[in-house]
Order: structure tokens, then sequence, then C-alpha cells
């Protein structure tokens, strides 16, 4: 008996923004249907997956996790690299050095770590902040400067110090990732704010603070999907693609940062499928850009989205 | 909620005298002054000025002229057929046919109409014996319009109907039907028929017309109003829609919402 499949017809898209230069740029969104409904609507570009890089030695990751990057760990650029190898679709600078606990590294100095990361891989470039807003407002400004033509992907804008990390961005044509704690109503507030800084609304992108699997990913989920719904009914305030900090969430878990026992396996194992589970989960509540640590994670995360993207036949 | 600017309509005298003298200006300014103020459609009236055999020409000067200073769409309001397909021919984007009644004879015109332009249709709850006065004689009407559209292939999406609002100073028992008749439209299929009302209408020559206009919208679009065709030059009209939408969780709150309602 022939069935017929109910199709939802929506009225708007999300944006599709491109990162990075020349022949490398990736784009992401641009899909006018839910995730992976290929038979109701076009989903143009896959999700992407960014592998980190700090300036500095990150001091707590576990040894499953570090012993990736061992030797490169020290030089940012080698580092980098690696993830070059280990087929990152981007890279993901985070300038800890920067935040006033490490090593307080000022503007011109993360700039510079910035300029020699760009120069040495050919795929594009997210730039995170130390997190502190106000050392941030000073940093990515410097850091957009020392990028400029790059069209990298630098953030993360709050309420609080949009303005100079928007008109940098806007200056030197970068994107921008907007950053809202879990809150719907000023992550679309703060859409608009940075929009009406003359940012096109395909140059922002959203993070919404996810949570990892087992600390809070329902939330994050149903703040995604609640965002993407209003996407796709035509809210253009919100039809921006979606950033998730995947691996920074999910090697804080305990689950992640427990030895091997017998009770809970092999540590490498489950902290990976912990990473690869929140990553997964994610895109399907329309996560674009899934930032994540360790490359067995990437490789998995990968395969996934390639079976994903087939079209089924129904 | 989408919102239909009124202004362009020769029952205006300035309109009215506009179209006598052929002058752009005027019809330019309203023109570019609704877009400004956030509407979504101009609606577009020859008026009852012009005759019959002018409509036409004149329908299709308005809609030049309106479409060569405004991106929007345009709702053309006319009871002559010929007028409408005027103005039709040479509209820009997806039009909005104001209106046809719920007889078969004008059915059998505008459906087809509407299918052939790819336009939406308003359709009007009432035939040649007049408007009726409860909500369920109106769903009666309703339902033919329904039936209409299911049989000329008309996506039912694109049938807007109109339970017709009637001033509060004549026909103050109709103010409760027609919210009634929205609430049942809404639920006469699946996927529902969209709505729409003239607003104004409802404080034709009454006090304080502001104010019955847009405690009127709010209460239709609780019932279920999805278009209106309204005075957008009242602000407090235009930010009790934005509340509204925002209250019936139609948009996502933002500490913007007034600003974002008035952005497309």
């Amino acid at each position: 008996m022939a069935v017929t499949i109910l199709k939802e017809k929506w009225t708007g898209n999300v944006v599709e923004m491109v990162i990075g230069w020349g022949s490398g740029a990736v784009k992401v969104g641009g899909e006018n249907t839910l995730p992976f409904l290929h038979f109701e609507g076009d989903m143009p570009n896959e999700p992407v997956a960014a592998l980190e890089v700090w300036d500095m030695e990150p001091p707590d990751w576990p040894g499953v996790l570090s012993s990736a990057f061992a030797g490169v760990m020290s030089d940012p650029v080698a580092w980098a690299v690696k993830c070059v190898d280990y087929g990152a679709d981007l890279v993901c600078l985070r300038l800890a050095g920067a935040h006033p606990d490490n090593k307080d590294s000022p503007p011109a100095e993360a700039a510079a770590v910035a300029r020699a990361v760009a120069g040495a891989v050919n795929i594009p470039l997210m730039v995170i902040g130390c997190g502190i807003e106000e050392k941030d407002a000073e940093v990515l400004p410097a850091v957009a400067e020392a990028l400029a033509g790059k069209n990298a992907l630098l953030g993360c804008a709050t309420i609080n110090n949009y303005k100079s990390v928007t008109a940098a961005c806007v200056l030197h044509g970068h994107n921008i990732i907007a950053t809202s704690p879990l809150d719907i109503n000023l992550a679309k507030q703060l859409n608009i704010l940075i929009n009406e800084m003359n940012m096109p609304v395909n140059k922002i992108a959203m993070d919404p603070l996810v949570g990892a699997l087992g600390y809070g990913i329902e939330y994050a989920y149903s703040i995604m999907e609640r965002t993407r719904l209003g996407a796709l009914t035509g809210d253009k305030m919100l039809a921006m693609p979606v950033v998730c900090f995947v691996g920074q969430e999910a090697w804080k878990s305990r689950e992640a940062k427990t030895g091997d026992s017998d009770e809970w396996g092999a540590q490498a194992r489950r902290a990976i499928l912990w990473e690869v589970i929140t990553a997964t989960s994610l895109v399907q509540a329309g996560g674009a850009v899934l930032v994540l640590r360790h490359p067995e994670s990437l490789r998995q995360f990968k395969i996934h989205i390639a079976a994903m993207m087939k079209e089924v036949g129904i | 909620m989408i919102l239909i600017g009124e202004r362009i309509n020769g029952m205006f005298k300035d309109i009215a005298e506009a179209i006598l003298n052929r002058d752009a200006g005027v019809i330019e300014y309203w023109a570019k002054r609704q877009t400004d103020s956030g509407a979504h459609y101009l609606d577009i009236n020859t008026g009852p000025a012009v005759t019959k055999e002018d409509q036409p020409a004149v329908m299709e000067w308005l809609t030049k002229v309106t479409q060569s200073v405004s991106p929007l769409p345009c709702c053309l309001d006319s009871a002559n057929p010929d007028a409408i397909e005027a103005g039709l021919k040479v509209h820009r984007g997806r039009a909005i046919i104001n209106s046809t009644t719920a007889d078969k004879w004008k059915m059998e015109i505008y459906f087809p109409m509407a299918v052939k332009y790819n336009a939406y249709l308003i359709g009007l709850t009432m035939n040649e014996k007049g408007v009726p006065k409860s909500a369920d004689d109106r769903i009666a009407l309703a339902t033919e319009l329904v039936v209409g559209a299911e049989l000329h292939n008309l996506p039912i999406e694109d049938l807007l109907i109109d339970p017709l609002v009637l001033p509060a100073n004549v026909a103050q028992d109709h103010g409760p039907e027609v919210i009634e008749a929205l609430r049942q439209i809404k639920v006469l299929t699946d996927p529902p028929p969209r709505t729409v009302v003239g607003l104004s209408n409802v404080s034709q020559r009454c006090a304080e017309r502001s104010l019955l206009n847009r405690t009127y919208l709010v209460m239709c679009m609780a019932a279920g109003l999805d278009y209106a065709i309204v005075n957008m030059d009242d602000e407090l009209l235009v930010d009790a829609a934005a509340a509204a939408e925002i209250l019936l969780n139609r948009n996502i709150y933002c500490d913007a919402f007034l600003k974002t309602f008035r952005k497309r």
C-alpha cells in the first residue's frame, strides 16, 4: 500500500556561512528543514568538526587525550598541523594563555600565535578567546587584525563585550560567534544587537553553551531545537548556524576523566564515546560546527555524518 | 501576524484625487510610508469614484506605481474581476486577491484566477443574501469556500477566509460571532485555511477608533487571526500586534520584540 510521507512546509531557512578563504573554505548552514530530513528539504552543507589547539599546554587534559598530541602541545603551529593531518575541517585555536590566571599574555602575543597558526594551515580557522569578557574584548580585536583576509570565525562575543568584538570582525571581515548561556531570548537579542552593528546575518554563528551527555545536554538540545524551529518558521534573528563546544564539556565529565576500571571499562574508549555521542546528539538539534578534542572522536564523528548525509529512499 | 496596509484606497480623499490626476507622488508616498512602518502587504483599491470601465487601467497603474517604490507584494482589492486581473498581470511577487464571496458564480471566476496567477485568495463569508449574523452561518459559508478551493485545486493554505467585521456601533452583536468564527475556521481542515479581517471596519464612525481597533485585533489574534488589513500609521496597533505575537508564543521573545516585529 502506498504511504504518503507527511512533509512539513517550512517558510524559513538557516543562513549559509562561509568560513575560511580560497579553496580551503568551508560552508555551513543553508538548510531549509530539520537535520538530515533529506526527503523533506535541502541540507546543502554537512555539519563540520574542528579540533582544538591551545596556545599553552592544557593543564588538565587526561593522558588518553593529550597522548594524541604528544610532542606538539608546546607548539601551537605544530599542533595545528597535526590537526590537519588528523582530518579536521577547521582548527579551533583557544587562546587560554591570555587568561589572567594562566599566562595573562598580552593581545599582541595572542595575535602573533593566531597569525603563525593561520600561516601554517590551509583549513579555516576559529579563534576563541580566554573566556574573560574584558580580556577578550582586547584580545579578539588584535586577533581580528592579525588575521585580516582570512575570514576566520572569532569568538566568543557576549552581551557585555560584543561591541568591540563585532566592530573588529566587521572591520577585518571575519565571522563572529555570539554566545549566550542557554537563553534563547538573550541569544536572539544578542544577534539583533550584533546585526545592528552592520554585521550581516550570514556572518553570525550562535553558541548556546551546550552541556555534555549526562551534564545538561537536554537543555542545550531543547534550546537548539526551539531556535531551529524559529529559524525554519521565518525568524531571521535565530537563523544562524550553531557552534557547539563539545570537547570542553565532554572532557570535563567524570566519565571521561576516570581511569580504567573493571566497572566502567577502558577510559580511552569510554571518554571518546562520551565526546562522540555528545556531538552526534547535538547535530540532531541543528549543530553546524562541532568543536572536538580527540582525533579518534573526529574520525568517528565524520563516519557518522557521512552516513547521515546519504539520501535514503523512502 | 501579517499586516496589510489599508491606505492606498480610493475611499481616502487624497488617493481619489491622485487617481483622478494620475498623480503618482501621493501613491508613492503612502507605499513607502506603509512599507517603513512594517507592513507585509499593501492593499490597493481603486475606490468608488472610478467607473467600472476605468477600474482595470487604474488598478494596473496603482500596482505599478506602488511596486516601483516598495518591494512589498500587494493585496488587489476590487469587486471587479477585470480590475483584479489587470493588477495581477503587472504584479511582481505573490499577490493576494481581495476577494470572492461564497457565491458559486464568483468562486468560479476567482479560484481559477488565483491558481492561474499563483496568488492567495481572500474568501468572504457572505453571499448574495448578505452577511450572516451567527458564527455558525459564517462557518457554513467558510465551508463552501473551502470546498471551492478543493474543487479548483487551490492549496488550502492559499485561501484566506474573512469572517467580515462590522462596525461596533451598528452591529455590536457581530463582534463575538466573528471571534467564534475565527476559532472554528482554524479547525475546519488540516492544514487549516488562513484568516483575515478588514480591521478598521470595527470602529467605523465610532469614538476611540484606535483603542477599539487594537483591542479587537488582539482578541481576534487570540482566536486564530493570521492576517489583518489595518491602518499602519497607528503605532500602538502595531505594538499591540507585536506584543500579542509574543504572548501567543508565535514569536520567540527578545527585549527588542517591538523592533523585530517591524523587520521583515
